[in-house]
């Protein structure tokens, strides 16, 4: 019997550094990372209220947010991909522009 | 007792995965980093009993989506990233303040959730059930979530794609 607020309390922890890593970090693949990091940590949540609650309908709404994170991971890198190609950078302190 | 023992191992690795995010300077040591909280997660979400959820968090998450990572790093050849003064001031910022935020949040569920202990294996129904709820009662955003697919696809297409070459229009 693991007490539900463990599993907030990871959940959380995930986030937290998800959160911490997009603040932190300058690379854009890695911040594109970080944000992945924060919904696999709202999945847990999902999921553990699921449990909690015996609501199977929890573990639907985790299917399509993982759904539309795996849309955005294409779009996102097919951005940073066009990105690369413009700018030959990664950095995002030196994209600052919106159009060259 | 063990379902506590199992929680703590996998939830370590979780942590430490995630730190170790954080700390790596090269995005490919990042990227496996992430490969790794993914897949002790999805051991936590089968200790909740939520096998299809972990079965997709290894083929969706760990499978396809890091693939893309890892390509990506490799096809734009990353190197070590550089810090600037604008990120210097985000870590000194950033880390004290994930630190205060995890610690407060914590304490606010330890000490004020009246939630109950979670058995293992919580959840009711296989994932018969499940499909079952995927196809009826939540059809027809699974319909939209199928559009949304396909103009990911296209946009991942038009935004990859070169422009016209000079020789094209020669």
């Amino acid at each position: 019997m693991v007490p539900l607020s463990y599993y907030l309390i990871l959940g959380g922890i995930l986030f937290a550094c998800g959160v911490t890593g997009f603040l932190i970090k300058r690379n854009i693949i890695t911040i594109f990372m970080c944000i992945e990091l924060m919904l696999n940590g709202v999945n847990l949540t999902f999921v553990a209220f699921a449990a909690q609650w015996q609501a199977l309908a929890g573990q639907v709404f985790v299917f399509f947010v993982m759904v539309v994170a795996a849309a955005e991971t294409a779009v996102g890198l097919a951005i940073i991909i066009a990105v690369y190609r413009t700018r030959e950078t990664l950095n995002v302190d030196l994209v600052n522009l919106l159009k060259l | 007792m063990l379902h506590l023992i199992l929680f703590l191992i996998f939830g370590m690795v979780c942590v430490a995965g995630a730190i170790n995010l954080l700390v790596q300077t090269h995005p490919i040591n990042s990227a496996l980093s992430l490969v790794v909280v993914m897949g002790a997660l999805a051991a936590e979400f089968l200790l909740l009993g939520a096998e299809f959820v972990a079965a997709v968090q290894v083929i969706v998450y760990a499978g396809a989506v890091m693939v893309l990572f890892v390509f990506v790093i490799m096809l734009l050849n990353a190197g070590t990233e550089e810090h600037t003064n604008g990120s210097r001031v985000a870590l000194r910022i950033g880390i004290p303040g994930m630190l205060i935020g995890s610690v407060l949040l914590a304490w606010v569920l330890l000490t004020r959730s009246g939630t109950h202990a979670v058995p293992a294996g919580a959840l009711p129904g296989p994932p018969k059930t499940l499909g079952w709820l995927l196809f009826h009662d939540y059809l027809l955003p699974f319909e939209i979530t199928s559009v949304l697919v396909l103009i990911a696809i296209m946009g991942a297409v038009v935004l990859t794609a070169r422009a016209e070459s000079p020789r094209k229009e020669n």
